[in-house]
């Protein structure tokens, strides 16, 4: 038993951290920092230089162009990007799509869009929420129809992130009524220019504008646009949902998160002194600080166990919920320790301390953690069920 | 990066749940407890044939030259079947005192009968005032030409009753709460002056007062540095903080899969009350509370050994402060759950109850701890 990196880990650590301090923006750095939202532009020009270096498609193999670390590094990887202060890449298309046509696409499919992911030439949002199916994922109505060559798409998705900036979808959809409900759900591909398509935006509690409702009337779709077989849907979906779980925890950024918080308790005064000489917020901060170790360790043992080769331990189911839990209290904290601070509303630095700007819209925006991804309620279902036994 | 056992650890581990399962359960206990000595020499003696009371002190003294990690996975097993045995006082609090700050002869004689199970200790720190505080210390040690003479009372000493020798941190210089000017003696606990006022916790377990009244001991008799007695006490503590958090684990895993076990089975308006999705929630952040704490004991084992004290410290409080917590939160939803006979006597879910509030309270409380890491810093 032991926690150290290999001497190569190491290296690989060292030479991580000197390209985010050579070559994170120092704007890109501040807004993430502060929390303010990050524009389109933003995101792409950071991906695209992190593909330059080889540091976009981590998680892919050598033969889509990835770099074939071992899930050590990567996890080394991702907490060197957090600690340095640069955003977390965008998941849908490296994160979700990547990985499902690996394993279920065409060749036709991997050629035509593995690379333009890879070099962001394509945005891609995910369709799968729909009003009436939420955590009832599986009772989606949104119909795919067989006409000829094409499928036609109709109903609504909801609570698509940056359907706004996309330029490609991936849904599920309907294309079976007559049978058990996750049998009759296939994964299709949907270009977002084709006729029928609306984008209405949602704002959330954060006043931004990441959300969307999407409307298909009618959307014909190319047949070959089916990823694996009609009714395969539902088993990608899960798929999806087992993959990559080292840093769902979002470990590495609450650490620099809670870093950032108590350097603001050192430096801002209340009553005539720091901040964190107030003896209930030094031990609110060392709460959380705990809980993040034991957070961090529960991560480490799923870590050891995917780079053994070894199936990830029953511990790595908590690592969505307790990390979330993490990430809406350290916000609460940043809110609290805001004061009048806190009603402070897109407002530049001439209103008030920089760390305190936008300490709202986060702890708002957090709220969202606990329900994106499968909400916490939905998660302990599932533990109960397939772990406990319990049904 | 790894947090499997090697082989060897896996073996320890294998035997000593066997142990429990085949030869210490729930009755086997409940007599051991109920009986005139509150523990089981015999069974102590096959601990030391087992080779378990050497598993974490070096070789040069009859052990197996083992870390924190074997002393937590024998401690989680014990947990787990709620051994009395002094296992903690005698071994990880008097046994490191010793292996940490004794003499050659002191290891010699002491240590190495510890090991070989003919000698029980404790560890004497606590005073009627001092709290969980380690360097409020008025129990005296005053030189009289080459001996030193010993006068005060230690309070609620883990397996004090027991006890051959007990180490007592005595004041030899500085004020009542000075961390300077403690000094760690072993004394016989049949020597003249010492008197030993046994009482049962309330787990069935023994303990005592220990009172001093004009003991004269040699310079000999001194564990570590003359009244640097306070880096070498905070270090076993921490030691037995995280050999306290395994056992707590072992504890906590018990009664979360006597409860999951139990709502499987135990039916209310004609179904299994598993079944509902109150309870099933409940039994899940159980679960979750378990393998918390699970990650939390192997990170104060990992960090025991650091050069870095400070890192020790804060690894030792972290744990304590969060396997406390989620200890105390297990303990109440395993009676909650259990209804009825979860408050009765007669089930063992009420004696991990009793057990487990017993860990919140040891070596220093979830708000000491929390207190102590916040002042530890970064």
């Amino acid at each position: 038993m032991n926690i150290d990196y290999t001497k190569e880990e190491l290296e690989f650590q060292q030479g991580v951290r000197a390209w985010f301090k050579e070559n994170l923006p120092a704007d890109l750095k501040r807004k993430n920092q502060i929390g303010e939202t990050l524009s389109k532009e933003d995101m792409v020009s950071w991906q695209k230089t992190l593909n330059s270096a080889g540091y976009l498609v981590v998680s892919w193999p050598k033969e889509h162009g990835g770099p074939d670390w071992t899930a050590t590094q990567r996890y080394i990887f991702d907490s060197e990007r957090a600690a340095a202060g640069a955003p977390i890449g965008l998941s849908m298309g490296i994160i979700m799509l990547g990985p499902v046509l690996m394993a279920f696409g065409t060749e036709e499919q991997k050629e035509r869009y593995l690379p333009r992911i890879k070099d962001c030439e394509d945005w891609w949002c995910q369709g799968y929420s729909e009003p009436g199916a939420g955590s009832d994922l599986a009772s989606l109505k949104t119909q795919a129809v067989l006409d000829g060559d094409e499928y036609v798409i109709n109903g609504t998705k909801i609570w698509t992130t940056y359907a706004h900036h996309a330029n490609h979808c991936f849904c599920l959809v309907r294309t079976d009524n007559d049978c058990k409900i996750q049998a009759g759900i296939s994964f299709i591909l949907i270009d977002m220019t084709a006729p029928g398509i609306e984008i209405r935006p949602i704002v959330s509690i954060d006043g931004e504008h990441h959300l969307n409702q999407v409307f298909f009337d009618n959307v014909r779709v190319p047949k070959e646009n089916l990823v694996g077989q009609e009714g395969q849907g539902w088993t990608i979906a899960k798929y999806l949902l087992t993959h990559e779980r080292t840093t769902i925890a979002g470990v590495a950024d609450s650490k620099l998160n809670l870093l950032n918080l108590k350097e603001t308790a050192r430096t801002q005064i209340a009553n005539g002194a720091p901040l964190i000489e107030d003896p209930q917020l030094r031990l609110k901060i060392a709460a959380e600080e705990i809980k993040l170790i034991a957070l961090e360790y529960t991560n480490f043992r799923t870590l050891a166990d995917t780079a053994a080769g070894r199936a990830p331990g029953p511990e790595s189911s908590l690592l969505k919920v307790k990390g979330t839990e993490t990430q809406q209290a350290l916000s609460e904290l940043a809110v609290e320790m805001a004061g009048y601070y806190a009603y402070l509303w897109k407002a530049d630095e001439t209103a008030g301390p920089a760390e305190f700007l936008h300490a709202t819209e986060k702890y708002n925006f957090l709220r969202a953690a606990t329900i994106y991804g499968g909400s916490t309620e939905v998660q302990k279902n599932v533990v109960a069920k397939m772990l406990l036994g319990l049904r | 990066m790894d947090f499997s056992f090697s082989e060897e650890q896996t073996l320890i581990k294998n035997a000593v749940e066997k142990f429990i399962q085949n030869d210490y359960d729930f009755e086997t206990r409940n007599k051991i407890i109920a009986g005139d000595e509150g523990f089981d020499r015999g069974i102590w003696k096959q601990f030391a044939d087992l080779g378990w009371l050497g598993i974490s002190f070096p070789e040069e003294v009859g052990g197996f030259g083992g870390s924190a990690v074997e002393t937590n996975i024998v401690m989680e097993a014990f947990g787990g079947g709620m051994v009395v045995e002094p296992f903690l006082s005698t071994v990880v609090l008097g046994g490191n005192a010793l292996a940490f700050g004794g003499t050659d002869a002191q290891k010699q004689e002491v240590l190495a009968k510890v090991i070989s199970g003919d000698v029980l200790l404790a560890l004497a720190y606590g005073e009627a005032q001092s709290r969980y505080d380690l360097s409020d210390v008025k129990t005296s040690a005053e030189k009289k030409a080459d001996q030193y003479v010993l006068n005060g009372e230690k309070t609620v000493v883990f397996g004090g009753a027991w006890a051959d020798k007990v180490i007592v941190s005595a004041r030899t210089s500085g004020d009542q709460c000075s961390e300077q000017g403690i000094t760690l003696f072993l004394v016989d606990a049949k020597a003249e002056g010492v008197s030993v006022n046994a009482y049962k916790s309330m787990d069935g377990a023994r303990m005592a007062n220990v009172s001093l009244n004009n003991v004269s001991v040699g310079a000999d008799a001194i564990v570590g540095s003359l009244d640097e007695g306070f880096g070498l006490l905070e270090k076993v503590i921490d030691y037995g903080i995280s050999a306290l958090c395994a056992e707590a684990l072992g504890s906590m895993n018990a009664a979360y899969e006597k409860t999951l076990a139990y709502v499987k089975t135990r039916e209310q308006f004609g179904v299994a009350i598993g079944s509902f999705q109150v309870i099933q929630h409940r039994l899940v952040d159980m679960f979750m509370a378990v393998e918390s704490s699970r990650s939390m004991g192997m990170m104060v084992a990992l960090k025991l050994g650091s050069r870095d004290v400070v890192e020790r410290k804060k690894a030792a409080s972290a744990a304590k402060v969060y396997i406390g917590d989620n200890a105390r939160y297990c303990a109440q939803e395993a009676v909650q759950l259990h209804g009825g006979i979860g408050v009765t006597e007669e089930l063992d879910i009420g004696h991990y109850f009793r057990r487990l509030t017993l860990f919140c309270g040891a070596f220093g409380s979830t708000d000491y701890h929390l207190s102590r890491f916040a002042d530890l810093g970064e």
